[in-house]
């Protein structure tokens, strides 16, 4: 019955949905405010209903109602509660429902917290992101139903796959999608002032928190998702180039573009519609990557054609979606009107490099990634694009973001001081220099590039340290007015110096990966293994049960000069189920190293394989991300965002004087 | 007796999924042993998503990165020994596509995008900062006319 309500309510949104993208666009070109008004009690109403569906196949997962087939494919009674929960999005229908919910949750805040956006842009908003609902609705509901019922149910379920049972990829795609999802209102915002043909600074300061936001969001995500393949692979690899990465990864790059583009437009009214294409771009690789990830497109043209229902919709979903959007981009955009001039050296000059950058290496990305695709479906030879090809194409681009970032700030607006900068940054390129000798010396013979890596990362991260302490006037003025200074800094600003010092501690983390070292070694009950300065020593092996598999629990005390430091637990999990094994690695985080131990499988004579690195300052790739991360949510609680703060307290400011 | 042991451990063996780099495929001399390393990062597993032989369990992998370890020790060069693989499965497990006619777009595309991308926007600031010149000063009729539309006026 639950189901049923569940399945209802879907089709009940689609209805609503499609009366939220006609009826205020309608409103809106005619002027009926009636008409207009619709937009926001059918936001509201398609939440409610779509919240209904996932609160029903929740429900089913939850009490493993093996009437369902999405539930027989994906649970197992035995599954803990928590990858009951998370199963539901573990699959391609729960996902697709997850998408759309969170479409919902956005299309409803942005319907209850505009009430200051001018009518006729509301409604439009509104309505765009009723059809991207439409779209994705009618794919649920005609392709990838996750409600249809099976008669005669089997016993049990066919559980989920336990390398999903794990939490860093239980919360990684509701990350991803809250991230890929949130473009589509910086997106639905673009579509309506083409529509209006009308951009300014109000509009770019409604834009900005949506796409910073959204920008949070698949930072964490995609960050969740690279150290879950770090901890879980058993090898240490991290990052791999894989396709569905790199789907992540694009509407990523184009939407940092976004986010700093949006900057000049509600600075200095200019680069309008260049943000505006930035907008598109941004929710169009949302698109490609939610479908190039579900499509199973990406492991061969052939398996789109094994559900070509499946296929045909999503090619025509992204035809409709990205063309038109396109298309009334290049219709309407030349009609915007720009505002400012600016000298190639200046912060704007700055951020426009930063954007083409940036979507260069969105574009050097999209063309590794679907090059292969692309030559096979016209018929040429069969060729694989890998980590090399991103290390040499993307690697380099990389490079200038760096230098760019810690030298932009320092410019001023409408015409910079290119020279003046440099002086400016004389301590960060003192440090570089410093630390890019000091590696050298203490890795000595071992790779140079990885070391000038580190270098550009201290410069970056010095370039937005002096941006700050220049701001405060740090020791040329006294301490005390620097504080004051500290505390009354718009929170953007410190928004800014976070996330560029959390590239650049990336940055650091990446390039010292080359520095890591593996041991892989047979090692009998009793023996040990060096590395690192470490000594491993195996002393058993377990047999543990848990919930829906069998672990092999391997207890290895880790020594540094004689002394016990650390019992490390590697397991190679057995699930009984799916008859798959994986592997659980034991890791010792620190800002300095890790160390990271996996169990490979016994050679039968009471030895074991041991997989051991020592892998330096990599957390930082991780940390550095979460950094990031916490720079955009600093920024986002910049009073400026909190629209009507700054007219409250000059209403409270005003009322003071006369006690 | 200890054959059908052995025989077993085997089967062991194919039952469960191996991790890349196995102890007992290893060469002991550290310098072969450490370009078969290089050199197995560059090659594709041909049954795996997106996995270099040197990463995957496969057993098809395993094979590869064996043969590799053979040729080395026959005293192939690196070239050699990538090509002898190869000549056997093609350029698909090339992870570093060669540059060829069928891959220029793929190699030149960034530098392409990057050069045109920079020009296009050099050439729009040179544009618009050109339309935002203040027009000439007047010339000495134009300001003759001025003045004596001012005074019209003031009459």
């Amino acid at each position: 019955m639950i189901i049923e309500l569940g399945h209802f309510a879907l089709i009940l949104a689609l209805g609503v949905a499609i009366v939220q993208s006609v009826v205020p666009v309608m409103g809106a070109a005619r002027n009926n405010h009636a008409w207009m008004a619709v937009a926001r009690p059918a936001a509201l109403a398609q939440f409610v209903l779509v919240a209904g569906a996932m609160a029903a196949l929740t429900y089913a997962y939850v009490t493993s109602d093996f009437t369902v087939i999405n539930v027989i494919e994906n649970s197992h009674t035995d599954k803990p509660l928590l990858y009951k929960v998370t199963g539901v999005w573990g699959n391609h229908e729960g996902s697709m429902l997850l998408w759309v919910f969170i479409l919902a949750i956005c299309s409803a805040a942005v319907a209850l917290f505009s009430s200051n956006l001018p009518r006729a842009l509301r409604a439009r908003v509104l309505a765009v992101q009723g059809m991207i609902s439409v779209g994705f609705l009618l794919f649920i509901l005609f392709t990838s139903n996750p409600f249809l019922r099976i008669f005669d149910p089997p016993q049990n379920g066919h559980g989920l796959n336990p390398v999903l049972q794990d939490p860093g990829l239980a919360f990684h795609p509701p990350f991803l999608y809250l991230g890929y999802v949130g473009f589509s209102v910086s997106f639905a915002f673009a579509v309506a002032a083409l529509i209006e043909g009308r951009v300014d600074a109000a509009w770019a300061r409604w834009v900005r928190p949506w796409a910073l936001a959204s920008w949070c969001a698949l930072t964490i995500g995609i960050a969740l998702g690279s150290w879950w393949a770090y901890y879980t692979l058993g090898w240490g690899g991290w990052w791999f180039w894989d396709p569905v990465e790199n789907a992540s990864f694009m509407p990523w790059l184009v939407g940092t573009a976004l986010i700093h583009s949006a900057i000049v437009v509600e600075k200095r009214d200019t680069l309008k519609s260049w943000t505006i294409l930035l907008a598109i771009l941004t929710f169009s690789l949302s698109l490609v990557g939610t479908f190039l990830v579900r499509s199973g497109v990406l492991t061969s043209v052939h398996a789109f054609a094994v559900d070509p229902a499946r296929g045909t919709f999503i090619l025509l979903l992204l035809l409709v979606a990205i063309g038109g959007s396109l298309s009334l981009y290049a219709v309407r955009a030349p009609a915007l009107q720009s505002g400012g001039v600016f000298a190639p050296i200046s912060r704007e000059g700055a951020l426009v490099l930063n954007n083409i950058l940036l979507t260069s290496a969105a574009a050097t990305v999209f063309l590794g990634t679907l090059y292969p695709l692309f030559l096979d479906a016209v018929g040429g030879p069969k060729i694989t694009v890998g980590p090399p090809y991103f290390d040499k194409t993307f690697g380099p681009i990389m490079v200038p973001v760096m230098i760019a970032m810690a030298g932009g700030p320092m410019l001023a607006w409408k015409r910079g001081d290119l020279l003046g900068a440099a002086q400016r940054l004389w301590a960060a390129f003192a440090i570089a220099l410093i630390v890019t000798l000091g590696c050298l010396y203490a890795t000595y013979g071992g790779p140079v590039l990885a070391v000038l890596g580190l270098g550009l990362a201290a410069f970056t991260a010095m370039g937005a340290l002096i941006e700050w302490t220049d701001r405060l006037k740090l020791f040329r003025i006294p301490l005390r007015d620097s504080l004051r200074r500290a505390v009354n800094l718009p929170r953007s600003a410190y928004g800014m110096m976070f996330a560029h010092l959390g590239l650049a501690i990336s940055a650091a983390g990446i390039a010292a990966s080359a520095f890591s070292v593996e041991r892989i070694e047979v090692v009998k009950l009793g023996g040990t293994l060096e590395i690192g300065g470490y000594t491993m020593h195996l002393s058993k092996v377990d047999q543990i049960p848990g919930p829906n598999y069998v672990a092999e629990d391997a207890t290895i005390d880790i020594m540094r000069n004689g002394a016990l430091v650390w019992i490390a637990h590697p397991q190679r999990r057995f699930f009984t189920v799916q008859q798959q094994t994986t592997s659980l690695t034991a890791i010792r985080s620190s800002l300095l190293a890790d160390l990271y131990v996996a169990i490979g499988e016994s050679d039968g004579q009471g030895g074991w394989t041991i997989r051991a690195y020592y892998k330096p300052l990599i957390s930082w790739t991780w940390l550095g991300a979460l950094i990031m991360a916490g720079g955009g949510i600093v920024s986002l609680s910049d009073r400026r965002w909190r629209v009507g703060a700054a007219s409250r307290s000059r209403a409270a400011a005003a009322a003071q004087p006369a006690a | 007796m200890s054959r059908i042991l052995a025989s077993l451990a085997l089967l062991a063996a194919l039952a469960l999924p191996a991790l890349a780099v196995e102890p007992n495929e290893r060469l002991a001399d550290p310098v072969l042993e450490g370009r078969a390393r290089t050199l197995s990062k560059g090659l594709r597993c041909m049954v795996c998503q997106n996995e270099s032989i040197d990463e995957s369990g496969a057993d098809l992998a395993r094979d590869v990165r064996v043969k590799l370890r053979e040729r080395l020790t026959a005293g192939d060069t690196d070239e050699a020994a990538v090509r002898f693989i190869v000549d056997r499965y093609g350029k698909f497990v090339l992870l570093n596509p060669p540059i060829e006619p069928a891959t220029y777009v793929l190699w030149f595309s960034p530098v392409v995008i990057l050069g045109v991308a920079t020009g296009g926007i050099l050439a729009a600031i040179r544009r618009r900062k050109a339309a935002a010149t203040p027009p000439p000063p007047l010339d000495a009729a134009e300001q003759a006319r001025l003045a004596a539309l001012m005074q019209e006026s003031d009459s």
